[in-house]
């Protein structure tokens, strides 16, 4: 696969942010095959972006897009066919398991179910103990200490450590599992669909505490979400992928205010907002996203794609800047040029 | 307006009360919930888990699992109570004159069972006609719901197809006795959204087209806000609030419903390069069904509680086109 010149530049990834800081992740090219009885499936397909310090970055999309397997790839829980990830100035995408765990200290992640995450048979108390222990930090009494600080920056009470996760509401699991990932006081935080289990009002409970430890700690959030009102309320940038690749990259409003792949245009008219009134929704997507195992020639997106021409089925796009800080992988998006031949 | 005869509702559901039977004694799940939908009309019952709602749209079927049951009211199908009926009426309206979709349709397909056998199933089921001329009728089906190359689709077995087309198998099932009402349980919560843009779609135009009324069960307000005629909004086991959709969205009365509707996140709201604003949040938890207050369900985690939320249940009363149960609603919006 050909790396796109425009995503490989640095500068251009990191202006959407507001920070001129050195990023605290780096993804280059990355690409993750996995090989099953049907044949090899190109999960991810030369992936980059960069995060700053601070900053929140929004991966979204539908099932298959790639988005867990990217969340997955950049914590190494999956090893990359191609590309690498650099942690800081650590370049960690061959690790070995004794060096990616002193990188977990400033790489952590949070999952979706947090009681599949917590061993039940443990006191919160324990569960979040435990990162500190693995790394010899403190005392018994200062890691102690350093537990009830935890509940307490996640908005729970220090008789909590005595429990289990088990007696916990989802809502108060998921500020658990917040808790451990935050005990190493880590740069960067990857989320894989954090709020997805939960009930709207707790749903935004879970966003404020995201947002406010956000503010106080510095830390940076890679944000894997399917629903586009919570990946936009959340991320400073947001990036669309489809069928393992990124199609769009942008600040949150220009994304939302001019975006410019056909997929991120049919992704915000199919989300049903609470403040659309009754507009008739657009004509929509037709069909299915195609299988993984036989990806569609050129652009990938040209079989449900409105405007695919030609050009779509035989080139798959190169990325390009449309403006600054705002990319995006089609032919034909709106304010480029088509691109001769 | 026009048709003296779809202002009947084609289902009325008037008292109905569940509960859960368990060692400590009856606990109740629904209570005392009463709501009707015209002939195609679009009702969301909207909530958050546990309000009930789901265990009120297995009730419209007479589908209450045990230790549930339903302990009261009345459920008028089309003038009939359906919860007066015994197993055997019922399975004859069920599917006939009402019928249902859920979020998971793989747990209602047959898996050893083609999706054409399963469509012609259900309509020899309430009709005698030919196989022959069920099977024309399960192929028409199919292509109702727009799936395309239905020849083909008909020989193919449930896992076979993704869940967008299993959905659609399933709708195809619940329309074949043209039923009156159709109960649609969250029917695209497990979807993508552009997947679930079709299959609402395909909801909104058979409603239109043929009439069918249509309950859909939902916590996504989003989608009410665009599909839907009416909105019920349970709270604990009770209806908090029923309102025509535009306006329960301009001017919620209830305290949860603004509640809910102020700590949804709005993709594009606010000005272009706005600091990111706080979401609302409504404080605690629902209460156990075993530990429900005396009062208003929702008194502790209200602002505008007062001793009168604590001691009495609020009836629901008229406000303007619809209904709210709550002592304070009409008073100042503040919360």
């Amino acid at each position: 696969m050909p790396s796109d010149a425009a995503l490989a530049t640095p500068a251009v990834a990191t202006t959407g942010a507001s920070t001129a800081a050195a990023p605290v992740l780096r993804v280059s090219g990355l690409s993750v095959e996995y090989r099953t009885a049907r044949g090899v499936v190109h999960a991810l397909d030369d992936v980059s972006f960069e995060l700053a310090p601070g900053e929140t970055l929004g991966i979204v999309g539908e099932s298959g897009c790639g988005k867990s397997t990217l969340a997955r790839a950049v914590v190494r829980l999956l090893d990359p066919s191609a590309g690498t990830i650099r942690l800081g100035d650590t370049d960690i995408t061959h690790a070995s398991r004794r060096r990616m765990r002193a990188a977990r200290r400033d790489l952590q992640m949070v999952l979706q179910d947090p009681a599949a995450s917590l061993d039940p048979r443990w006191t919160v108390g324990d569960l979040l103990a435990e990162p500190l222990e693995i790394h010899g930090i403190g005392s018994r009494a200062e890691r102690r200490a350093r537990v009830a600080d935890l509940l307490g920056k996640v908005g729970l009470p220090p008789e909590a450590a005595q429990r289990r996760p088990h007696e916990f509401s989802g809502g108060q699991r998921q500020r658990i599992g917040i808790a451990r990932a935050l005990a190493l006081e880590p740069k960067v935080v990857v989320l894989d669909e954090p709020v997805s289990a939960l009930d709207v009002s707790v749903q935004a409970q879970i966003l404020n505490l995201l947002t406010d430890l956000q503010r106080t700690l510095g830390v940076s959030f890679l944000f894997i979400g399917h629903d586009l009102s919570v990946v936009e309320h959340i991320s400073d940038r947001v990036a669309v992928m489809y069928l393992g690749r990124i199609v769009e990259l942008g600040g949150r409003d220009s994304l939302w205010r001019r975006p410019a792949h056909p997929y991120t245009r049919a992704l915000l008219d199919a989300a049903p907002r609470i403040d659309d009134g009754a507009a008739p929704p657009g004509p929509g997507l037709t069909g299915d996203t195609p299988s993984p195992y036989e990806l569609p020639s050129g652009c990938r997106f040209h079989t449900r794609c409105p405007i695919a021409a030609d050009l779509c089925r035989r080139e798959a796009p190169a990325t390009r800047a449309l403006s600054p800080g705002h990319l995006v992988a089609c032919h034909f998006a709106e304010g480029g040029t088509p691109p001769s031949g | 307006m026009s048709d003296p005869v779809s202002r009947e509702p084609v289902l009325a559901v008037d008292g109905l009360s569940i509960g859960f039977q368990t060692r400590r004694g009856l606990l109740p799940a629904v209570r005392e919930l009463s709501f009707s939908v015209r002939s195609g009309e679009m009702l969301a019952i909207v909530g958050e888990s546990g309000c009930g709602k789901s265990l009120t749209a297995l009730a419209l079927l007479g589908l209450v699992p045990p230790p549930g049951r339903v302990t009261g009211g009345t459920v008028r199908l089309e003038g009939r109570d359906l919860l007066a009926l015994d197993e055997a009426a019922l399975r004859r309206v069920r599917g006939a004159r009402i019928s249902m979709i859920f979020q998971e349709p793989m747990t209602a397909l047959n898996p050893v069972l083609t999706v054409g056998e399963q469509i012609m199933e259900a309509i020899l089921e309430h009709e005698p006609v030919s196989r022959k001329a069920a099977r024309g009728r399960a192929l028409a089906l199919l292509e109702r719901v727009r799936i395309p190359d239905p020849e083909r689709r008909f020989a193919e077995y449930p896992h076979r197809l993704s869940g967008g087309m299993r959905q659609r198998v399933m709708i195809a099932m619940a329309l074949a006795g043209a039923p009156a009402v159709l109960v649609a349980d969250e029917p695209t919560t497990a979807l993508d959204v552009t997947i679930q843009a079709q299959i609402l779609g395909l909801i909104d135009e058979l409603r239109r087209e043929q009439g069918t009324a249509v309950v859909f069960i939902t916590h996504d307000l989003g989608v009410v806000s665009r599909y839907v005629d009416r909105v019920l909004v349970m709270y604990a086991g009770r209806k908090v609030e029923e309102r025509g959709t535009r306006d329960l969205f301009a001017d919620p009365l209830h305290p949860y419903t603004r509640g809910l509707i102020a700590a949804q996140p709005r993709a594009g709201a606010g000005p272009a390069g706005a600091e990111r604003q706080r979401l609302a949040e409504i404080p605690g938890t629902v209460p156990a069904l075993a530990a429900m207050p005396a009062g208003c369900a929702f008194a502790p985690r209200c602002a505008l509680a007062d001793e009168r939320c604590v001691q009495a249940v609020p009836p629901a009363r008229r406000a303007g086109s619809g209904l709210v149960a709550c002592h304070h609603a009409g008073e100042t919006h503040a919360v």
